[in-house]
C-alpha cells in the first residue's frame, strides 16, 4: 500500500446507502469494459495491428469509474497517456476509441491523436495529454470558466503521483484553492513513475502537497470501486456547492507495464508483488465478490453483463479494423480553426 | 500610415492607450473575454496599460495572479477551451520560456490533435525589446520561437493604430495569438480613428513607399527603419519600409513584391539573428524575388550575445538608423 500520514478514509452509510443496485451494476460494466478494452489493445499491439503503444489502464478501473460516476455528463474531465479508462468511464463509445488507436477516420479524433490525446466533447473529456501533469492547467482553467459562466459544472483532473514531480500542478492548486474552484484533483498511486518506484522519487508524503495549499485532502483505497465513488460522490457535490477544491489520492497498482512493450519488469519490482495485488486487490473481483455475498446479484447476472461487453468490444475492434484511414488531404487541415 | 476616411474623427493615442482600448471595447462587447496575469488589476501591470480596467470590469474578469506563468497560461488554455476568450498578461517576453509547455504542447496542438473538436481562443500579451537597461532576463525578444511552431499566431504591432486593431482581431480569434509589445513603445503616439475597426492579420503594411531597397521591419524595428530611410534619402536612395504586423500568417506576397520592385532587401529584427524570424522573412523574399535581385537579401537581427546591462553594451546589441543605413548603402553599392 502506499505510505501516507493520511489514513485512507472508510465510507459507509448514509453516503453509499442510497445507491441502488443498478447502479453498482453500471459501475462493475464499465470497470469490466475498460478491463476487456485494454485487453484487446494489448492484443492489437502483439499482433501489430496497432501503430505506436498504450499505456494500458488495467487494474485501476476502480478510479476512474468511481469518479466518473460521481460527475454529471456535462462536468469535465482531463486524462493522461493513460487514459482510456478515464475515456471509457466519462461515457465514449469504445469503437470510436479503437478506431482512433488505430489512426483510422472514424476515429475520435479524425486518427490525429492516437492513444495519447483521445478527447470527446460530447462527453466532457477536455482530452487526454501526453505531457505528465500537462492537463492541470486545462483541468483548473475549465473550473475557473465554469466559476465565470455560473454553469454550475465541476471538473476532474487525473493524473498519476508522477506528476507530484511537475511544478505546474502547484501553481494550478494555489490558485484554485486561492479562487475556490470547483475542481477535484484525482491522483492515482500506482506506486510507479513508469519505471521507477514514487518513493524514490518523492519526498515527504504525497498527501502533504495539496494539504499545503490548503486544499481539502482524502485517500482512499483506489481498488474499492465504492470507496472511491463515496469519496468522489462528497467532494464533487462540495465542489459544486462552492466550497473550493479536493485532492483525492486513490492508492491502486498498475496490473501490467508503463506501456504494452514494457513485458520484462523484474528489474523495477517483483513479480510476487504483481501477483500479490492481482490476487488480492483486483477491483472486478473486489466489486463481483461484494455483490455476490451480499446477495445484491448472483452469477448469472454478471455473466451476462460480461458476454454482453465482450460482445461490444469484439464488434467494436472489428469496426476500427475495417474503417479507412484518414485521406491524405487531411494533414494540413485543423492546424487553425 | 494607414488611410483614415476624413468624416471619421482622429486622435492621438499612445500604444499603451490603443492596447486599453481595444481590451476595453472588446470586454464590452463580449463577456467571456477576462484578462489574467501577474499585477493586472489596481496596479494595471508595471507599465500601467491597463489601467482602469479593473474599475470598469470588477475583480472576476481582472484578475490578478500569483507568480505563476505556465500555470495562468494552463489556466487561460483551459477557459479558452470551455467557453472563455481569456487575454493571458505574461509581463516580459523572457517569462515565455515558465509557459512553453503550455504554449507550444498542449495550445498549439488542442485543436489539431483532437480532430477540430476543441478550440483554444486565447490571447497572450506580452513584451519584447531591449536598450530598457533591463538585462539579460527582461531584455529577449522571442517570438521567432512562437512564431515556428504550428497552431500559434503570432503579431507584433508597431503603431497605436495597428496594436489597436490587431489586438481586437486576435481577441476574436478562434486560435491562440502571442501577441508582442515593445516596452520601449508604450508611449509611442501615433492617430487611432475614434470609430471601431479591426485589422485582419498576415497584411503587411507598407510603411513608407521607395524603389531603392526593400526595408523589412518588425515592431521596433519598423521605427528604425524609418529613421534609416530618411538618412537614406539624403544619399538620393529610397528605401520602402514594410512592417508584416504578423510573423504568422505572413504576408509573403506583399515582401516579394516590394523585392522585385526595389531589387534589394534588407529584414531587420530585434530577436536574436541566429535562426531568427530575419532568417526566415529573408529566405521567402530570396526564393520568391530571386531573379529581380541586384544583391543578396542581408538580415539583422539582435547579436547572438545574451542582452548585457552597461548601456555601453547593450546599445551594440540592437540595429540603429546609423547601422542600417549603412548596411543599405552597402547593398545598393553606395558604402
Amino acid at each position: 500500500m502506499a505510505e501516507s500520514d493520511l489514513k485512507p478514509a472508510v465510507h459507509e452509510a448514509p453516503e453509499l446507502a442510497d445507491v441502488g443496485i443498478e447502479q453498482w451494476l453500471q459501475m462493475y460494466q464499465q470497470m469490466f469494459r475498460i478491463r476487456s478494452f485494454e485487453e484487446q489493445v494489448n492484443q492489437l499491439y502483439l499482433t501489430a495491428k496497432m501503430p505506436g503503444l498504450a499505456h494500458l489502464y488495467i487494474g485501476q478501473e476502480a478510479v476512474a469509474v468511481g469518479v466518473c460516476e460521481a460527475l454529471r455528463r456535462d462536468d469535465y474531465i482531463t486524462s493522461t497517456h493513460r487514459g482510456h479508462g478515464h475515456c471509457i468511464a466519462k461515457g465514449a463509445s469504445t469503437d470510436r476509441m479503437y478506431a482512433e488507436l488505430l489512426g483510422k477516420a472514424p476515429g475520435y479524433c479524425g486518427g490525429k491523436g492516437g492513444s495519447m490525446h483521445i478527447a470527446d466533447q460530447e462527453t466532457g473529456n477536455l482530452g487526454a495529454n501526453a505531457i505528465v501533469g500537462g492537463s492541470a492547467g486545462i483541468a483548473t482553467g475549465a473550473a475557473l470558466s465554469a466559476k465565470l459562466r455560473g454553469s454550475n459544472q465541476v471538473v476532474a483532473c487525473f493524473f498519476g503521483e508522477g506528476a507530484l514531480g511537475q511544478g505546474l500542478l502547484y501553481e494550478v492548486m494555489n490558485m484554485a484553492s486561492l479562487w475556490r474552484l470547483p475542481v477535484l484533483y484525482v491522483c492515482e498511486n500506482n506506486l510507479y513513475n513508469e519505471y521507477t518506484r514514487y518513493q524514490e522519487t518523492t519526498a515527504g508524503t504525497l498527501a502533504d502537497r495539496p494539504q499545503a495549499f490548503g486544499v481539502l485532502t482524502e485517500r482512499v483505497d483506489g481498488q474499492d470501486v465504492r470507496q472511491v465513488y463515496a469519496a468522489a460522490g462528497r467532494l464533487v457535490a462540495r465542489a459544486r456547492r462552492g466550497e473550493g477544491p479536493a485532492f483525492l489520492l486513490c492508492d491502486t497498482y498498475r496490473f501490467l507495464g508503463h506501456h504494452v512493450g514494457d513485458i520484462d519488469r523484474t528489474y523495477y519490482r517483483s513479480r510476487e508483488e504483481e501477483q500479490t495485488w492481482r490476487a488480492e486487490k483486483d477491483p472486478l473481483k473486489l466489486m463481483a465478490s461484494w455483490l455476490l455475498d451480499g446477495g445484491q446479484a448472483d452469477q448469472t447476472i454478471l455473466a451476462q453483463i460480461e458476454t454482453d461487453v465482450r460482445g461490444e468490444i469484439g464488434s467494436a475492434v472489428q469496426f476500427a479494423l475495417a474503417a479507412p484511414y484518414p485521406d491524405q488531404r487531411e494533414v494540413d487541415q485543423q492546424v487553425y480553426a | 500610415m494607414p488611410e483614415v476616411g476624413q468624416a471619421v474623427g482622429v486622435r492621438e493615442l499612445t500604444l499603451a492607450q490603443a492596447i486599453n482600448e481595444a481590451l476595453a471595447e472588446e470586454m464590452r462587447r463580449d463577456p467571456r473575454v477576462f484578462i489574467i496575469g501577474e499585477d493586472v488589476a489596481e496596479a494595471g501591470t508595471p507599465f500601467k496599460v491597463l489601467k482602469g480596467l479593473v474599475e470598469e470590469f470588477g475583480p472576476e474578469r481582472v484578475i490578478d495572479s500569483p507568480i505563476s506563468e505556465a500555470g495562468i497560461t494552463g489556466i487561460g488554455l483551459g477557459a479558452a477551451m470551455t467557453g472563455m476568450h481569456p487575454v493571458v498578461d505574461i509581463m516580459f517576453g523572457d517569462f515565455l520560456t515558465l509557459a512553453m509547455d503550455q504554449l507550444v504542447n498542449q495550445a498549439a496542438k488542442v485543436h489539431y490533435m483532437s480532430g477540430g473538436k476543441l478550440k483554444a481562443p486565447m490571447v497572450i500579451r506580452t513584451t519584447l525589446g531591449a536598450t530598457r537597461r533591463s538585462a539579460a532576463q527582461h531584455s529577449q525578444s522571442l517570438h521567432a520561437w512562437l512564431s515556428h511552431v504550428p497552431g500559434l499566431k503570432v503579431a507584433l504591432p508597431a503603431t497605436p493604430y495597428d496594436a489597436k486593431g490587431l489586438l481586437k482581431t486576435a481577441i476574436r480569434d478562434e486560435n491562440p495569438v502571442v501577441f508582442f509589445e515593445d516596452k520601449l513603445m508604450y508611449q509611442q503616439k501615433g492617430p487611432v480613428p475614434v470609430e471601431e475597426y479591426t485589422l485582419p492579420f498576415g497584411v503587411a503594411d507598407i510603411k513608407r513607399q521607395g524603389s531603392d531597397i526593400t526595408l523589412v521591419a518588425t515592431s521596433s524595428m519598423v521605427y528604425v527603419a524609418l529613421e534609416a530611410a530618411e538618412l537614406l534619402a539624403e544619399d538620393a536612395i529610397s528605401a520602402e519600409v514594410i512592417d508584416p504586423r504578423t510573423t504568422f500568417p505572413l504576408d509573403k506576397a506583399t515582401l516579394i513584391a516590394s523585392a522585385k520592385k526595389t531589387s534589394r532587401a534588407l529584414v531587420i529584427d530585434e530577436g536574436y539573428e541566429r535562426y531568427g524570424v530575419t532568417a526566415e522573412i529573408a529566405s521567402v523574399i530570396a526564393e520568391g524575388a530571386f531573379y529581380s535581385l541586384d544583391a543578396p537579401v542581408k538580415r539583422m537581427g539582435a547579436m547572438d550575445v545574451p542582452i548585457p546591462f552597461s548601456p555601453a553594451l547593450e546599445d551594440l546589441t540592437v540595429a540603429t538608423p546609423h547601422t542600417v543605413a549603412a548596411a543599405a548603402r552597402a547593398l545598393c553599392g553606395k558604402a
